[in-house]
């Protein structure tokens, strides 16, 4: 550019700059935060936002409605037999879209060398995500209208050779999720019901379907959490699950959870979770504990 | 924000400046020496325009501290929010002398502690301020710190805003 028609110009950039600044800091950015404290949910074994082992409507991130929500997750579980560790990302999208990944690890351990997989032979899965808003609102609105969202799971499984050795029909499958969550602030009870279209064994871990039950069927996820402050929440869930495997009974799962929000970014949930028998091996009961980070 | 920087820009300098009010003949508006506050146009006082209906019992108005308490509580959610730079910019231009007072009036309407309720309805106090999300969920931090100050318990803050909260539907208009 012409030095001389660069300094005409400098003043009036100048000029423009000053006038804009004071009105664009009156916009929120783009990751506003604006969320209120754990309206987000907790991340939950798939990646998704709900309870833990339940997922609900909510959606990942802190963001409003016309901003972009960031979150991060690592969670771990210790099980007589078995240890999990699970870590993933999600995105939420003006509080209505919510995408998320999840790598699930889960440590075989003796049992590995029981199966004759090797001990610590670790069974892997990547689950991505993705959960629409149809309608309603966790906090506000219509005291009788839940916040109700869409979702599918795609799930991967890497170890399709093992699934597929245990009886399953696939080493990936894909799951639809109907979720409605409400907060009832009359009595700060949260109630979230989860229909779950599914044939995953043992959440896909152990693939999908088999040869005798291949056909996706309806299961139920339900959660009841007390809130006992703006950061802390207490609270139950239930999950169905299928039984598709002829070598090993699959039970139900359900978990007793505590949530706390340390910062406004930082979560930590602390649970005690039934898992029921796993591959033969009865009575997983143990400690599940996550941190999350979300902007 | 550019067009408009370079629209002002273009104009002509040497143009006096034009007085809009006095070109639509808009009426200075002038504080009440009594009350401090500005006037508004005519509307019809109601209960009804509190926008919920109020709780049973003193349980509620005794959570919040009866009248000086729920009065505390009122004019602390203005000042925070007056502060609050996600807020000030709504604030501002409005008249809080007035808000303080008829923020306190709904409070204690709803509460059950007493009053009646003098001001306008949510749908029309609120229509021309582009309230989003985030910004009631701001205001509704600042009404949590206030009552927190205020020992007001968990439960009953949270009962005290299932009141407030399907307002949302007048509030938010964008
Ligand atoms: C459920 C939530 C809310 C309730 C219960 C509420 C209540 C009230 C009441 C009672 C008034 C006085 C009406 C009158 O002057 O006759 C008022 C006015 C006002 N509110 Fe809200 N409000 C809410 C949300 C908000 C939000 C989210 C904002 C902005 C972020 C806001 C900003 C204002 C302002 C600036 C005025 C003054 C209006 C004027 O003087 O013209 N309010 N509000």
């Amino acid at each position: 550019m012409d030095q001389s028609l660069f300094r005409s110009l400098a003043p009036v950039s100048l000029a423009l700059f000053c006038i804009s600044t004071p009105a664009a800091a009156q916009e929120a950015s783009l990751v506003d935060g604006g969320k209120l404290l754990l309206t987000n949910g907790v991340t939950t074994i798939e990646g998704t936002s709900g309870g833990g082992v339940a997922t609900w409507s909510t959606i990942a991130g802190r963001e409003t409605d016309r901003g972009i929500g960031l979150s991060g997750h690592v969670t771990l579980i210790e099980l007589p037999d078995y240890g999990w560790q699970s870590h993933g990302v999600a995105v939420g999208i003006a509080n209505r879209i919510e995408l998320s990944y999840a790598r699930q690890n889960f440590d075989t351990r003796d049992v590995g060398t029981a199966l004759g997989l090797g001990r610590g032979y670790t069974l892997n899965q990547d689950v991505f995500a993705a959960k629409l808003r149809l309608a309603g609102d966790v906090v506000y609105g219509d005291p009788l209208l839940p916040q109700i969202s869409l979702g599918v799971e795609h799930k991967r499984n890497r170890d399709a050779p093992v699934a597929r050795a245990v009886g399953a029909a696939h080493g990936s499958g894909t799951d639809v999720t109907l979720s409605a969550t409400k907060l009832f602030l009359s009595h700060s009870v949260l109630v979230n019901a989860t229909a779950r279209l599914t044939k995953a064994n043992q959440a896909g871990l152990l693939g999908f379907g088999s040869a005798g039950d291949d056909q996706h069927q309806v299961q139920f996820e339900g959660s009841v959490a007390y809130q006992l402050s703006r950061r802390a929440v207490i609270g139950a869930e239930y999950r169905t699950k299928p039984d598709n495997l002829a070598i090993a009974r699959e039970d139900d799962w359900w978990d007793l959870f505590a949530a706390y929000a340390l910062t406004d970014n930082l979560t930590v949930t602390a649970a005690y979770v039934d898992l029921g028998s796993i591959a033969t091996f009865d009575n997983q009961r143990g400690g599940f504990l996550s941190a999350q980070i979300a902007f | 924000m550019l067009l408009l920087a370079a629209a002002l820009l273009m104009q002509p300098a040497t143009e006096p400046p034009v007085d809009w009010d006095k070109e639509f003949g808009v009426e200075e508006r002038v504080r009440d020496p009594a009350t401090g506050e500005l006037p508004v146009d005519p509307y019809v006082q109601s209960n009804a325009n509190a926008g919920a209906t109020p709780f049973t019992g003193s349980a509620m108005a005794t959570a919040f501290g009866g009248q000086d308490g729920i009065r505390r509580i009122a004019n602390r959610t203005v000042e925070l929010s007056q502060a609050d730079p996600r807020l000030a910019a709504i604030f501002q231009a409005h008249d809080m002398v007035r808000l303080k007072r008829t923020l306190f009036e709904q409070f204690c309407y709803i509460l059950n502690a007493g009053c009646d309720y003098s001001g306008r309805d949510m749908a029309s106090s609120h229509k021309d301020m582009g309230v989003r999300m985030r910004d009631m969920n701001a205001l509704v931090e600042n009404l949590q710190a206030a009552m927190r100050e205020e020992k007001v318990g968990f439960a009953a803050q949270n009962r005290f805003l299932s009141k407030l909260a399907p307002m949302s539907r007048d509030v938010i208009t964008r």
